[in-house]
């Protein structure tokens, strides 16, 4: 292992104490949510999500997942340019603190997203979501994402709070080679395995599940993943 | 592990020993090596190498980066030792040549995008310490990418025209009359600092043949504003206390106000690594080079127009901008800059409060504001009409003497890059 990646997994390690520590004195939990101001208006109020649908929720979302993202964000790997703008001069203590903040949320989740998709292409949705197809050698969603959809720490993120425009413009993503995640990149493997027809059902489907009782994400290693994952496996702690 | 380090310094004691004098001669010369690499590796930060020859996710000083000009594309180059592709068979000669004269070691003229035009006045011994600790970087084999650019500018020899215009070679030469502080504050400012790079209106990306384009320091590409460092009407520090000086260039932010875009990318990658004796050599130096003072304004609107825009600007700002910049644009700094007497809004050109507006920010974070706090965008939620009227109430409000401007302004930056 070399020194960049015993750094990277002792920032993740920091990152999990981060998140299973009783959260922060309320007095700096409203100084960070002051200081992220910049976010709420696309992000809403404690990252909960808006109305528009494309931007996204980050509230409770595993705080090793965020990080990941950040970081992909401010090196512009993941492309948004509002967002790669604000990020640009931030440094990575900052970024993983940002993480854990909305990883500590817990605001109320949406309402489902009203669907006008019919219900057999529901069915199909979730037919892909909870059993994959074989066949096509595609893994189900649940078996990465959580029996309950809620992810797994630290780098799965939770795929309920989505808006289906939202879902399918990520699947796209991954498809066309816009958005990466860390190598392996288990979930360009999974989305390229998808047609147009399964993103739209598999979008359509996630949009319309109801929240759980409990939203955690699971914890690391509760169960096996039909592929490797480098946003999951992070170095130096398995 | 450990018994066999014990033997290794035991041999290496004997080796002490026996060679007496001399090893303790080359532990002091190694020392010094150490001490003129460090000294390198301050230097480079001064003079910002990192931000142009690292490229995001890229490895350190392997050059790549992109670098849009009206021109084309520049890609910056692999500076690592590597023999093959990077300055690995560079001396220190070449080296200096290249910082002093913008020439590679065969002579051949480099684009001024390096900013060689203000590292020629880096004195020898400095450019030999930033070379050793360059030298000292890993090596990463990584091909320089050809540069992308439109003819006729991609022949070379085009920059002995630009050069013969804007480039004059030479040395640092220190004012007598001034103190030691402001000399030393005069040679990183006008020296490795390359601050004149983006804040002269006629701006080294852009070069000269469509320099008529870029008037006011306007950063060709980017469309950020550079002000003048020697106007106070613009960023001229000469009413500024010394300590708010150095909390703006070591900080990011201050009691006057932060930095934002381009200039955040300076006090990230470079200027907040400075040491106070350093930052404050700056701050003395720039403290002294502003003039003239503030003049009002006269508005481009006509009066009746404008009066509207006004009041709708007072809505929009107690409702979106008081809660930071408080009901009289006082701020709450450092962190939350006040608006009021705040020169950078005030400037003939109002390019960065629209900015600020349309695009929020972030100051950077840096060693003295490690977690900043943030301005949201509002290219989202607000019109044209609103950003122009909120801008223009900003420029003019509490006793703030900058000009109106029209929402035709406002709406040309939606499409400004955002890097
Ligand atoms: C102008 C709107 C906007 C602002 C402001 C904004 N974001 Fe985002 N953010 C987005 C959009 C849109 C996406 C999804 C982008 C994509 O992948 O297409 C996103 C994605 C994200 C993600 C990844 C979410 C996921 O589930 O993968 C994170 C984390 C994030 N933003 C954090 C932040 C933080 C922190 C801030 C404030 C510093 C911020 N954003 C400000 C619009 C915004
Ligand atoms: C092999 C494990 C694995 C499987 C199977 C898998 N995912 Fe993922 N998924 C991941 C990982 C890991 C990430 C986080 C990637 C990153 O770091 O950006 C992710 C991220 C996502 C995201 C981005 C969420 C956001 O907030 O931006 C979506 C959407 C997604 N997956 C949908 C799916 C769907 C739909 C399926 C089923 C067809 C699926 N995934 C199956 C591992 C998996
Ligand atoms: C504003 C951007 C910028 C900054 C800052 C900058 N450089 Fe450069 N540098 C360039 C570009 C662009 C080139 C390529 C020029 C060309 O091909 O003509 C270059 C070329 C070079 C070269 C020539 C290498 C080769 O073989 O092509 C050296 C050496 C060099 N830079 C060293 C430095 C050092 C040392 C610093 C800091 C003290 C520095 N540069 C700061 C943009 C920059
Ligand atoms: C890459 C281009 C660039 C370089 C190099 C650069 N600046 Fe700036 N600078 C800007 C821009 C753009 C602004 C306007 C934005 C702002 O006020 O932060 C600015 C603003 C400033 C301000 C005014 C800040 C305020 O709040 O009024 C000062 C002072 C300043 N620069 C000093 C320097 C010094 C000193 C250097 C050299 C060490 C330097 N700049 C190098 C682009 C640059
Ligand atoms: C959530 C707090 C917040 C709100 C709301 C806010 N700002 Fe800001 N503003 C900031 C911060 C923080 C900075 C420093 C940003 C930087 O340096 O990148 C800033 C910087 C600025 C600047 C640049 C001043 C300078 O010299 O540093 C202008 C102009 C500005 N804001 C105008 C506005 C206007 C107009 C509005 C309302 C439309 C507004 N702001 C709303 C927090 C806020």
């Amino acid at each position: 292992m070399n020194l960049s990646n015993l750094a990277l997994g002792l920032c993740c390690i920091l990152l999990l104490a981060g998140a299973s520590r009783v959260s922060a004195s309320d007095d700096a939990q409203r100084e960070m949510a002051k200081r992220l101001e910049a976010c709420t208006p696309c992000h809403g109020a404690a990252g909960k999500g808006t109305d528009d649908p494309y931007f996204p929720r980050l509230a409770g979302k595993p705080a090793g997942y965020l990080y990941n993202q950040l970081l992909a964000f401010r090196s512009g790997r993941r492309k948004y340019p509002p967002m790669n703008y604000l990020l640009h001069f931030l440094p990575d203590t900052y970024l993983r603190q940002i993480a854990e903040h909305y990883a500590s949320q817990s605001p109320p989740l949406p309402a489902p997203d009203p669907s006008d998709v019919s219900a057999a292409i529901l069915a199909e949705g979730e037919k892909l979501a909870l059993a994959g197809d074989a066949e096509r050698g595609l893994p189900a969603c649940v078996s990465c994402h959580g029996a309950f959809l809620t992810g797994q720490k630290p780098g799965i993120p939770g795929l309920l709070g989505l808006r289906a425009s939202y879902i399918s413009a990520q699947l796209g993503g991954w498809r066309y080679g816009t958005r990466t995640a860390n190598a392996p990149d288990c979930m360009q493997v999974v989305a390229g395995n998808l047609s147009e027809d399964d993103v739209r059902a598999l979008s359509a489907w996630l949009a319309s599940r109801p929240a759980p009782a409990n939203r955690d994400p699971e914890p690391e290693g509760t169960f096996e993943l039909p592929l490797t994952c480098g946003s999951q496996v992070m170095e130096g702690h398995q | 592990m450990r018994s066999s380090f014990k033997l290794l310094s035991a041999s290496w004691l004997a080796a002490m020993a026996a060679f007496g004098l001399s090893s303790q001669n080359e532990a002091r010369s190694e020392e010094r090596l150490a001490s003129v690499i460090e000294k390198g590796e301050y230097l480079a930060r001064a003079g910002d190498c990192v931000a142009c020859h690292t490229s995001p996710e890229g490895k350190l000083f392997a050059g790549g980066l992109a670098m849009p000009t009206p021109f084309g594309t520049l890609y910056t180059s692999n500076i690592t030792p590597d023999v093959e592709t990077g300055i690995g068979s560079w001396t220190s000669d070449d080296f200096y040549r290249t910082m002093h004269e913008g020439r590679f070691p065969d002579g051949g003229l480099i684009y001024p995008a390096m900013p060689f035009a203000s590292y020629t006045k880096v004195s020898r011994e400095d450019s030999d310490a930033i070379f050793a600790y360059l030298r000292t970087i890993a090596p990463v084999t990584q091909h320089n990418r050809e540069h992308d650019l439109d003819f006729p500018y991609n022949n070379r020899s085009l920059i002995l025209g630009w050069r013969t215009l804007f480039f004059e070679q030479g040395n640092f030469k220190p004012d007598q009359s001034k103190s030691d502080e402001w000399n030393r504050g005069a040679y990183l400012v006008e020296g490795l600092g390359h601050c004149g790079m983006c804040h002269t209106p006629i701006n080294a990306l852009g070069g000269n043949s469509e320099a008529d384009a870029f008037k006011g320091g306007l950063i060709p590409m980017q469309n950020w504003y550079a002000p003048s460092l020697t106007s106070n009407k613009e960023a001229g520090l000469g009413d500024w206390s010394i300590e708010d000086i150095t909390d703006l260039l070591q900080k990011g932010i201050s009691h006057r106000g932060a930095v934002y875009g381009p200039m955040a990318d300076v006090v990230y990658n470079s200027l907040q690594y400075l040491n106070d004796a350093d930052t404050r050599a700056m701050a003395v130096y720039l403290k002294s080079i502003a003039q003239d003072s503030p003049k009002p304004a006269t508005s481009r609107l006509p009066h009746a127009e404008s009066s509207l825009l006004l009041s709708l600007g007072k809505s929009v700002y107690d409702r979106e901008c008081a809660v930071c910049h408080g009901a009289n644009g006082q701020g709450e700094p450092p962190h939350y800059p006040p608006l009021a007497g705040n020169q950078s809004i005030q400037m003939d050109s109002a390019v960065n409060a629209i900015r600020m507006v349309l695009n929020g920010g972030f100051p950077p974070g840096t060693f003295g504001n490690p977690m900043p706090y943030g301005m949201p965008p509002f290219s989202i939620t607000l019109s044209d009409d609103e950003v122009a009227a909120v801008v223009s109430y900003i420029r003019t409000s509490w006793g703030n003497s900058g000009a109106p401007i029209s929402a035709a302004e406002a709406n040309r930056l939606r499409s400004a890059p955002l890097q």
